[in-house]
């Protein structure tokens, strides 16, 4: 027994802290009675109790759906379908649309999932194939230092560090990240965007110049939103290949992308596809930096540079000066954003379950 | 060596030039340039958080002071001010959530790991807390919104100590199942051998075993929590004010009444971010540096337990 399995046992029994005779005797024989009427009950009282809490749980998914749904019944009542297609937001005619939030959460949320997915799956390769640590082998032995034993630990204590710096992009409030879009992202991007809207501006997503607040920010600090979650779940998936396929590889004289393009990734393929849509999932969904950066106006454009909105944006702005009229409409426009969410995440999480077994046959 | 190959009939197909290692051959150099690019692609992924915490750093320390920790949040157009109470008003709610999402989860991961860990009652909430971790935080400020503002009347911090719970318990349960499952099985049969209760194996040895890689979990809950904003904005939403007293004269001043509306550090970075006051958006830069400090320090120390439970 380890020294704390052992501790485990003597609060148990209340065994004393040392084989001194006086201590253990009176335990013993406790031991030896079988338990009693009360601590029966407790233990149908904490079993029953614990069941109560995890059907709570399921109960609890179906709450944040009926009570959106009651919440949103009225104005589902007064406007239809009708308010999926309109496209003005007027709160002083009560006039509601949200077709351009819709556009505008889909526009930003594929753009910035296109951004992060690329950096996603560059990290979770390097990452997953050791470039950091071969690199860093090799300079080692170059410079002949591998005998010393502090320095062999070295690369891989340098990849552990670069997996933890990357899950820190996670632990950024997206408040934070909405901040720094709005003094960093936003003036960096407006030249080069300014430019190509000034040389290319016939062509379509380059259409509107951008004053300030548009869909490109928005989408640039959406995609270091996703990245974390793309990477870390493709990792899981890349890591989980089996071995034997990637020694078969380079046995067959495969250079390293040729193996990682031809038969890593096409093995990891549904891991991190599932990555993908789960990463999808929260794209939608992210209301901060979308309400800071993508400047809530109710346009439908092809431009990158355009100011949008999104639905959580829509949310996120309205709802705290809204009245009793816009609140039901407001909780129409949660009813799609929750409608949209769930389904994506429930086909992620059930593509990441598939992915799972699917490499059971492999091992 | 190549020459006797050549002069051997069949065995001269092989094409041994092709099977040397050189950046001149196409195969060679697209995987050079490939993972040429993964590394600069990994390193202008970091590039975010340097700039982030980089400007946290210079723009947040400049109004750093006592001051801005300790008193209220400024008028437009005023100078000085800070936002004690919205370090306050976050810590309440932060609480609040914690006290209700803590027990739960542990309870349901209790549940779906020693009592019926192959029931669909466990499958099913398995599935509950996959879906509740992909809910957007705003919805579940909508949902504490329906659930507790509109029926209590008031804007309060307990509705956004509801929302942020809603967000914790699929964190703090799935952490929790985790931390359960890497009990050593061993412990568990010893301690039922020895004739404990299922309640007493649960509360007396693998509670205590999986303590520390539960408190991970709790302590990554809680500092995503302490960040969110989204789901404060129209159930704690803001206040200028520390919490009133009107409640009974033995409570500290700052925790009075709590069913007011109630400051939170995350709404008043997105309030004065659109400031056109240099005095606010200052002041929005120190709260985010305080905010980001706060999170940064929950999850070091998660992640420090979380090593030394892996031992």
């Amino acid at each position: 027994m380890t020294p704390r399995e052992l501790g485990a046992a003597r609060s148990i029994f209340h065994l004393g802290g040392h084989s001194g005779d006086e201590e253990v005797v009176p335990a013993r024989a406790e031991i030896s009675q079988p338990p009693s009427a009360i601590e029966i009950a407790a233990d149908r009282i904490f079993r029953r109790c614990t069941l109560a809490v995890a059907w709570f749980t399921i109960i609890l998914v179906f709450c944040v759906i009926i009570s959106i749904g009651r919440q949103a019944m009225p104005s589902i009542r007064s406007y239809g379908l009708g308010f999926l297609s309109g496209t003005t937001w007027d709160s002083n005619r009560a006039r509601f649309g949200i077709l351009p939030a819709i556009v505008g959460t889909l526009y930003s949320s594929i753009l910035g999932l296109a951004i992060g997915t690329v950096f996603g799956l560059a990290i979770a390769i390097f990452l997953s194939e050791g470039f950091l640590s071969s690199g860093l082998d090799t300079v080692l032995g170059f410079l002949r230092l591998s005998q010393y034993s502090w320095l062999n630990s070295l690369p891989g204590r340098t990849e552990n560090l670069l997996k933890i710096t990357i899950e820190l992009l996670a632990a950024i409030p997206s408040v934070v990240y909405g901040l720094w879009g709005i003094f960093v992202v936003i003036p960096f991007v407006r030249p080069p965007a300014n430019w190509l809207h000034a040389h290319l501006g016939w062509i379509p997503i380059f259409g509107t110049g951008l004053s300030g607040p548009g869909l490109l920010p928005a989408s640039i600090v959406l995609a270091i939103m996703v990245l974390p979650t793309i990477s870390a779940i493709s990792r899981d998936a890349l890591v989980a290949v089996p071995p034997k396929l990637r020694e078969a590889a380079f046995g067959m004289g495969a250079t390293r992308w040729e193996a990682i393009l031809a038969i890593f990734v096409p093995t990891a393929a549904t891991g991190i596809f599932g990555a993908i849509i789960l990463g999808f999932g929260r794209a939608l969904g992210e209301t901060m930096a979308l309400a800071m950066l993508a400047g809530n106006a109710n346009v439908i454009s092809w431009s990158l540079f355009s100011p949008a909105n999104t639905l959580a944006a829509l949310l996120a702005n309205h709802f705290p000066e809204a009245d009793q009229i816009e609140v039901g409409a407001l909780m129409y426009v949660a009813l799609v954003l929750l409608a949209i969410t769930l389904v994506v995440n429930i086909v992620g999480t059930l593509i990441l379950q598939r992915a799972d077994a699917g490499l059971k046959g492999l091992r | 060596m190549a020459a006797p190959i050549q002069g051997s009939g069949a065995a001269a197909e092989v094409d041994l030039e092709g099977l040397e290692r050189s950046l001149r051959r196409p195969r060679t150099l697209f995987s050079y340039l490939m993972s040429l690019f993964t590394g600069v692609a990994t390193i202008g992924a970091l590039f975010p958080l340097f700039s982030v915490l980089y400007l946290l750093v210079v723009r947040g320390t400049a109004a750093l002071n006592q001051g801005t920790l300790r008193e209220l949040p400024p008028a437009a157009m005023t100078t000085g001010g800070g936002f004690g109470n919205a370090i306050v008003g976050t810590f309440v709610i932060v609480a609040i959530a914690t006290a209700l999402s803590v027990p739960l989860g542990i309870l349901a991961a209790i549940y779906i790991t020693e009592f019926g860990p192959d029931t669909r009652t466990a499958s099913a909430v398995r599935f509950a807390a996959k879906v509740l971790t992909g809910l957007p935080s705003i919805l579940a400020g909508v949902f504490a919104f329906a659930v507790i503002v509109v029926v209590t009347g008031e804007f309060s911090a307990p509705a956004g100590g509801v929302a942020l719970a809603l967000l914790m318990l699929p964190t703090v349960l799935l952490t929790a199942e985790e931390a359960i499952k890497r009990v050593p099985s061993r412990m568990r049969e010893a301690a039922i051998g020895m004739g404990a209760t299922p309640t007493q194996v649960v509360t007396k040895v693998i509670v205590p075993t999986a303590a520390p890689a539960m408190l991970t979990g709790v302590m990554l809950a809680v500092a995503r929590a302490a960040g969110e904003t989204a789901p404060l904005l129209f159930t704690a939403l803001f206040s200028n004010f520390w919490m009133s007293r009107t409640a009974p004269d033995f409570l500290p001043k700052t925790l009075g009444d709590l069913m007011k509306p109630t400051a939170s550090l995350a709404v008043m970075i997105y309030n004065f971010s659109g400031s056109p006051f240099e005095n606010q958006i200052a002041l929005a830069w120190t709260a985010a540096l305080v905010l980001v400090a706060i999170v940064l320090i929950f999850n070091v120390v998660g992640q420090a337990l979380a090593g030394r439970s892996a031992d």
